[in-house]
């Protein structure tokens, strides 16, 4: 069988790209529209946060052990007294794609904690060592007992809180090119840059004229600016292992928050290594199948 | 119209099974059915979205074995899925990113019906049955959204079942008693999670079961074409397999790019961050807004917000909301023009981009605030999408003059008289 091209010069195929024209310019700016409306809702009427720099953002980011293993001893040592993680496992901190520790340490990690099991033979409860099977869980036992210690707020588990907030970009004028830049960018980092601002969003003191709360404390992120949290971070407060990262307030921040991205999105490198093959594949397939119908229809004319 | 069956039974087994129950024939025919050849790829999101049901039955049936319909384990169960079922985050986010592509699909799809005029006779039926896939469809996002538990899926729940007390300014206690029955409880509860999840699992097999009948209506009508001119000869015509379905699988493999891209890099954009917060009955969120592809209606539902002589605002937004739907129905009796094609009508069709930038307009707005400037757009692109149904459909057809159509689609494929030589002709005898 031989392969003719015919030209596909018809006045006919003119007048259908024309109105194929008009009802995919139609179409963008409906689906533009549409869009960005979700992405502004999607961002709430939050603040306005650029993107920040992070290793795991982009096609083939990928999470940064060391930091991942800092974030999560600021988040011991400074978040854990009144944040729990109740949907991580200590097990979790030794698995593939994230913090990277060895067995040997999670078990050691997981047996300082206490964990109420039981009833025992004799019907009793009781605490014992918490195993890496073990959920990290939350400091209080309960809503109540955590309110009652933290003068009647409730400080969230943080297992999904990376995912659970947000922020507006900069936008670029309009809608539906924020939308197209936002998913080609594949930004899914609104969440975790939130929580990195707010932590470093204390200022030494409250604008002139705004009253705050008894308790309260101000904040540019947090919504409405009162936070019942107190800045939990300062210059050394958490001593880090490796010499040559510093301890400052910027560089807790930054690594809590992206242990808090890894829990919220323990799946994050899997995914996108996965993604890009998944991409790659797809891009061969339709490739073929584009030279496959250009090669049956090439048998009509006019097309 | 239905066409003749091209199928031979090749050996005694086939002719065997033809007597009996002719599948063979019928996989056969569907195959050979002759499609208007001039179909550009906007007719490519029929196959489209067979393939999107076919992802979320699939994925959808796996996240059933791992998820507890309770309101006490429903967002662990999810979190579950998430980080200790193998796969899990996959099937989960295809599932979620999965639905958005088929409302994208599906709202490009109707666009197309609307552009070409694919609802007017012989189609009628074939229109309506697609209407009723798209209730079925709404039903089934807004319930599969409620299994999450999130602060958003609880509320969402809560705002929109509310909307039937508004019965009770006509009947009172009609609309209180709709309510609780629907919540199965004095509110949102445990027993209304349940219920979704009954049926968020049943109606895509009704989906399915809409879906059959509108490919039938299909194969007895066949395509309608962006010329909207019928198909009177041969060569109007190329067989279904392979010219069509290998295009269906090239647009197909692009859509799949697109949608690989959201669930691998994106796949909580089209999603609402507050649903990862659990369901708490005790905390409103501070803006509810449901998923983006129910938006346009959302902002039709608020924009009434004046009462329509005895009927109370709030009736008459939820009024609005399904009347914006039910119309959708009456469309083949609405539209006066003989010609079917946007593409011969030059003035309707600047009408049909209106109602088309209307709906988009409805659908950011939804997402805003309802309040001050956004509360009147609303009103504005809300009169005008029933105005385009009920006033500009019937009349703009009477007065138009339609611009000259081809006298057939091979005349507007090959140019001229349309006799064509050799192999258009007959392609599949080469």
């Amino acid at each position: 069988m031989t392969t003719r091209y015919k030209g596909s010069t018809s006045l006919e195929q003119g007048s259908v790209m024309t109105s194929f024209k008009s009802a995919i310019c139609a179409g963008v700016v409906a689906g533009g529209v549409v869009l960005s409306g979700t992405a502004a809702h999607a961002a709430g009427e939050g603040p306005v946060v650029p993107r920040q720099e992070w290793s795991f953002s982009g096609v083939t980011g990928t999470f940064d052990k060391a930091q991942l293993q800092r974030g999560y001893q600021v988040y011991r040592e400074v978040c854990a007294a009144c944040h729990g993680l109740k949907f991580l496992s200590w097990r979790n901190l030794s698995q593939s794609g994230g913090p990277g520790l060895t067995e040997a340490e999670v078990k050691a990690l997981a047996a300082e904690a206490e964990v109420t099991d039981g009833p025992n033979e004799e019907g009793e409860m009781f605490t014992r060592p918490a195993l890496p099977s073990d959920s990290i869980g939350a400091p209080y036992s309960n809503v109540q007992e955590a309110r009652a210690a933290n003068g009647g707020a409730y400080p969230p588990d943080l297992s999904l809180i990376a995912k659970a907030r947000s922020v507006n970009r900069p936008s670029l004028g309009f809608a539906p090119i924020n939308w197209v830049r936002d998913i080609a960018l594949g930004d899914e980092t609104r969440g975790v840059d939130y929580v990195y601002k707010l932590l470093k969003s204390y200022p030494e003191e409250p604008p002139e004229g705004f009253q705050l709360g008894e308790g309260m404390y101000y904040n540019d992120i947090y919504p409405g600016h009162q936070i019942a949290m107190a800045s939990p971070l300062s210059d050394d407060i958490v001593e880090y292992a490796q010499s040559d990262v510093p301890t400052t307030t910027d560089q807790y921040a930054k690594d809590v928050s992206a242990f808090l991205m890894w829990a919220a999105e323990p799946k994050l490198e899997e995914r996108k290594s996965l993604g890009l093959r998944v991409l790659l594949y797809l891009i061969v397939l339709t490739t073929l199948l584009y030279l496959a119908k250009r090669k049956l229809w090439s048998r009509v004319s006019g097309h | 119209m239905s066409h003749e069956s091209t199928y031979h039974p090749q050996s005694a087994t086939e002719r065997w099974i033809d007597d009996r129950l002719p599948l063979p024939r019928m996989a056969s025919d569907f195959m050979a059915m002759p499609t208007p050849r001039n179909l550009n790829y906007f007719y490519t999101f029929g196959g489209i979205l067979t393939f999107c049901l076919l992802v979320q039955i699939v994925t959808g049936i796996v996240l059933a074995m791992h998820y507890k319909p309770s309101a006490m384990n429903a967002f662990a169960s999810v979190e579950h899925i998430m980080r200790d079922v193998n796969w899990g985050w996959l099937l989960r986010y295809t599932h979620a990113v999965g639905a958005s592509m088929f409302f994208i699909a599906v709202f490009i799809h109707m666009a197309r019906g609307l552009w070409y005029g694919s609802y007017k006779a012989p189609r009628e039926i074939l229109w309506m049955l697609g209407v009723v896939i798209f209730l079925l469809m709404m039903a089934t996002a807004f319930m599969g959204y409620a299994l999450v538990w999130g602060q958003m899926s609880f509320w969402g729940v809560t705002v929109i079942t509310n909307l039937f007390s508004s019965i009770d300014a006509l009947i009172p206690g009609l609309g209180t008693g709709i309510v609780q029955w629907i919540w199965g409880d004095y509110a949102v509860s445990d027993a209304t999670l349940n219920r979704m999840f009954a049926l968020h699992y049943l109606l895509p097999f009704a989906i399915a079961g809409t879906v059959g009948l509108h490919i039938w209506a299909l194969h007895v009508t066949g395509s309608n074409n962006p010329q909207g001119v019928e198909v009177k000869q041969n060569t109007d015509t190329l067989p279904f397999h392979p010219y069509f379905t290998v295009k269906d699988l090239f647009a197909l493999g692009v859509f799949c790019l697109f949608f690989a891209w959201v669930v691998f890099q994106a796949p909580n954009y089209l999603g609402h961050a507050d649903n990862y917060i659990e369901a708490n009955p005790l905390s409103t969120p501070a803006h509810i807004v449901p998923e983006w592809y129910f938006l346009p209606f959302y902002a039709i539902l608020r924009a009434v917000t004046f009462d329509v002589l005895f009927i109370p605002a709030k009736l008459g937004g939820v009024i609005a909301m399904f009347g914006s739907i039910v119309v959708l129905f009456f469309l083949p009796w609405l539209d006066r023009s003989r010609v079917k094609s946007a593409k011969h009508r030059p003035i309707y069709k600047w009408f049909l981009v209106a109602l088309f930038v209307s709906v988009c307009a409805l659908g950011y707005l939804g997402a805003k605030p309802a309040e001050g400037i956004y509360v009147v757009l609303s009103q504005i692109f809300t009169a005008y999408y029933f105005a385009h149904f009920l006033i500009v459909m019937p009349f703009i057809g009477i007065i138009e003059r339609p611009s000259d159509r081809p006298n057939s689609i091979t005349e507007s494929v090959l140019g001229g008289s349309g006799a064509p030589a050799g192999a258009a002709a007959a392609p599949e005898t080469r």
